[in-house]
């Protein structure tokens, strides 16, 4: 039933079973309330606090595979078309690591103490808007 | 002589050789598009990892001030409207009319049901005084609160000490507790520093004493138990920022940032709620058959990269 169609050429589309389409959104369902009881742990008794985090978009990725796959015929579309889809994540993951690991790189360079020029041209600026 | 009369399906435009090539050229457009989609709320989703990898406490503070009821529920209404939206495309290819109709307008009122509830989460938010940047009653400097007392921008600039002692006993303020509140020994002083724009309601009335500052008055929409919002898992907890010595500082970015990726999705379901009435409308006009239905599975595949987004959004925001 969920395979892809084998059906002679000029077929469009793939036709999902009514059952099949309330089944996967019953799993997104479950998963949903799975995470937020999952939020409510606390891990730091097992020394890794940032468990949290990590199962929360764990089960985030999961949960858009599914809408991806079935939702949206991916299952049953040409790779090309989740070649595209995948792209488009790769490079917003490529994008946000490496900005997040130069965001850290100038920590040494910072100089330490206060900067009232700053605040002093904050509080001109808003005097100004008056 | 009516389009299709020319010894090719009527739905099919001249430039293409088959129905198939049209609708597989449609569908990878479509999908060119949400990558692009992915692209741009992947801008924002930059901006609030770099934010949470510098300042995880932020998060961990704002996120206590989202009602995590609401947004499960709002994630459930938009899976459900994803549910109906992929059962439509499926009575459409079967040529099921009644169904699909059935389907879109389920689809919209999901739509709306989540917008409703985006508008009561806001409002609330706005009521509280929860806004982005200069708006959350603070100047843009460490352990400084700032009070808009007029709406006209004569306020008065409170200096919290870190281990919540008094700090200047010259301009030492009095704090009432009339609602039970903790108390916030607080140094207040008189400060000319003006913003633009009036406070919110509750703000606008209270006297500009600006040395014997009430402040219990300026706390807009607190409960009687002192919780700025219904959340029973957290109100024992939880202290409004203007009210919390322990708040970090520029804790209003968390709301910044909330505001950015949830309004941008919120503007993407308003766009869904557009595209998906166009849809109903051309299938009460008959405009689909079992041989095409191509523009409702596009429509449907909008539909559920929004609710892909907000998968994502619900997490990082409610509950991490």
């Amino acid at each position: 039933m969920l395979h892809p169609e084998p059906s002679h050429d000029a077929h469009i589309g793939h036709s999902v079973p009514l059952w099949f389409i309330a089944v996967i959104c019953a799993i997104l369902l479950v998963l949903t309330g799975v995470t937020v009881w999952v939020a409510q742990l606390d891990f730091a008794a097992v020394h890794i606090p940032e468990l949290n985090i990590i199962i929360a978009m764990a089960v985030a990725v999961v949960k858009a595979t599914l809408v991806g796959l079935y939702f949206m015929h991916l299952r049953w579309d040409r790779p090309v078309v989740g070649f595209v889809f995948v792209a488009s994540i790769l490079l917003v993951t490529l994008f946000c690591g490496f900005t997040i690991l130069d965001s850290f790189e100038y920590q040494d360079e910072v100089i330490p103490g206060d900067t009232p020029q700053i605040q002093q041209a904050l509080d001109a600026a808003l005097a100004d808007d008056q | 002589m009516a389009h299709g009369d020319k010894g090719h399906p009527a739905h099919m435009a001249h430039h293409w050789d088959t129905p198939k090539q049209q609708y597989e050229a449609g569908n990878l457009g479509m999908w060119l598009f949400l990558a692009t989609e992915v692209l741009l709320f992947g801008g924002l989703f930059c901006g609030y990892s770099v934010w949470r990898s510098n300042h995880p406490e932020i998060f961990k503070y704002g996120a206590q001030f989202l009602d995590t009821t609401l947004g499960a529920v709002n994630t459930a209404v938009l899976l459900l409207s994803s549910m109906t939206m992929a059962m439509g495309v499926t009575f459409a290819m079967r040529g099921k009319k009644r169904a699909t109709c059935v389907c879109l307008v389920l689809t919209l009122l999901g739509a709306f049901g989540f917008l409703g509830i985006k508008y009561v989460e806001y409002s609330h938010k706005f009521h509280e005084g929860f806004l982005p940047g200069f708006r959350f009653y603070e100047k843009p400097t460490d352990s400084h609160l700032w009070v808009d007392l007029d709406g006209e921008g004569h306020g008065v600039e409170m200096q919290v000490s870190a281990h919540g002692e008094a700090g200047d006993p010259v301009h030492a303020a009095a704090v009432h507790h009339e609602s039970g509140l903790p108390a916030l020994p607080a140094t207040a002083e008189a400060s000319t520093t003006t913003l633009a724009g009036h406070a919110p309601e509750g703000l606008a009335h209270t006297a500009g004493d600006q040395q014997q500052a009430d402040f219990t008055g300026l706390i807009p929409a607190l409960k009687d138990d002192g919780s700025p919002h219904g959340d029973a898992a957290h109100e024992e907890h939880l202290a409004h920022p203007l009210q919390d010595p322990v708040r970090p500082a520029l804790a209003q970015q968390f709301f910044t940032i909330y505001f950015l990726m949830t309004g941008l999705h919120g503007i993407h379901v308003a766009v869904g709620v557009v595209v998906i009435s166009w849809l109903l409308i051309l299938t009460m006009r008959n405009r689909f058959n079992t041989d095409y239905w191509t523009p409702i599975h596009l429509g449907g595949l909008y539909w559920h990269i929004v609710d892909v987004i907000w998968i994502f959004l619900f997490p990082l925001f409610y509950l991490i």
